[in-house]
């Protein structure tokens, strides 16, 4: 067997995000971005931490159904490992923003939809955690965790994605009467380094989702040897 | 004829990200490559230990089998 298995996906984001980290410092840029100036290249590396976070939790909410629809260990280990990893995405995103925010709009944390709807999903993610600590009880556990995973996500996303769109003010691009990052792009050389960066950044906490959950895996069959041979894992 | 394809797709996207003037800001004395450099050796050293430990929890997981 080979050392490291799916190794093709590994290397297709070691591929991108290294050529993301060179070509992102190094592309020409649209000449007038307003205050944003040079930062504009943060939108290589801040918002594909939010992009990523929401293919990652979609992942985990696809796999906490499936857990409902036929319960299996495997399902539960990988809900819970990848809402782990896309929350850690979004709390690089979030500090990240807040940082740029700072040097930006002159505070960290302003009034703006986007923020707020973030705060409320991340707290309603900390619910998600306190079950995964609070219940004992294996079947427990993992179906009350699969059953809010499958309520939070669509509010999360609403939150984050609907909200700020319905809103009236925003100052964040592509929100409100704000306009799109696309308005700022003249030199058309800019998608060639983000969609990229979403790929390639996403792939990265994937792995370490992946590397997550065949740890948890091995200490779940390690803990249940004999619930492992009444075929409940498949 | 696929890999004409490629090589048209890379020739387009290194030709849209050269075209670059040289009055740019951060690339303007050139130490621009030393923070590239910074920053790619803690991206392969962050990869590297990944590489490991998916290594370690492989043989892990062929000796509990």
């Amino acid at each position: 067997m080979k050392l490291i298995p799916n190794l093709w996906y590994k290397l297709i984001a070691v591929a991108t995000v290294g050529y993301v980290l060179v070509y992102g410092l190094l592309i020409d840029l649209p000449t007038d971005v307003g205050i944003l100036d040079e930062t504009i290249r943060n939108l290589f590396y801040h918002v594909p931490m939010w992009f990523g976070m929401s293919l990652i939790l979609f992942a985990a909410w696809i796999n906490s159904l499936m857990y409902l629809s036929r319960p299996n260990v495997k399902r539960d280990i990988y809900a819970s490992e990848l809402t782990n990893v896309g929350l850690l995405m979004g709390f690089c995103g979030l500090f990240t923003g807040m940082f740029w925010a700072y040097n930006t709009w002159g505070t960290p944390w302003t009034n703006d939809p986007k923020l707020n709807g973030v705060a409320a999903g991340m707290a309603m993610y900390g619910g998600y955690w306190l079950i995964q600590k609070s219940v004992v009880d294996f079947e427990k556990r993992a179906r009350l965790s699969a059953v809010y995973n499958v309520f939070v996500f669509p509010l999360f996303v609403s939150l984050i994605y609907v909200m700020p769109k319905l809103s009236q003010f925003s100052i964040h691009p592509g929100s409100g009467e704000s306009v799109n990052f696309k308005a700022y792009n003249q030199t058309q050389n800019m998608e060639f380094v983000f969609y990229p960066a979403v790929i390639g950044w996403a792939l990265l906490f994937v792995w370490i989702a992946e590397l997550r959950t065949r740890n948890q895996l091995l200490k779940f069959k390690k803990e249940n040897e004999k619930i492992l041979s009444n075929h409940i894992v498949s | 004829m696929k890999k004409y394809y490629l090589t048209i797709l890379f020739l387009s996207i290194i030709q849209g990200l050269m075209a670059q003037n040289e009055t740019s800001v951060l690339r303007s004395s050139g130490k621009i490559y030393v923070v590239i450099g910074v920053i790619l050796i803690i991206f392969f050293l962050v990869v590297l230990y990944l590489v490991r430990l998916d290594r370690k929890i492989t043989k892990l997981e062929q000796t509990e089998s």
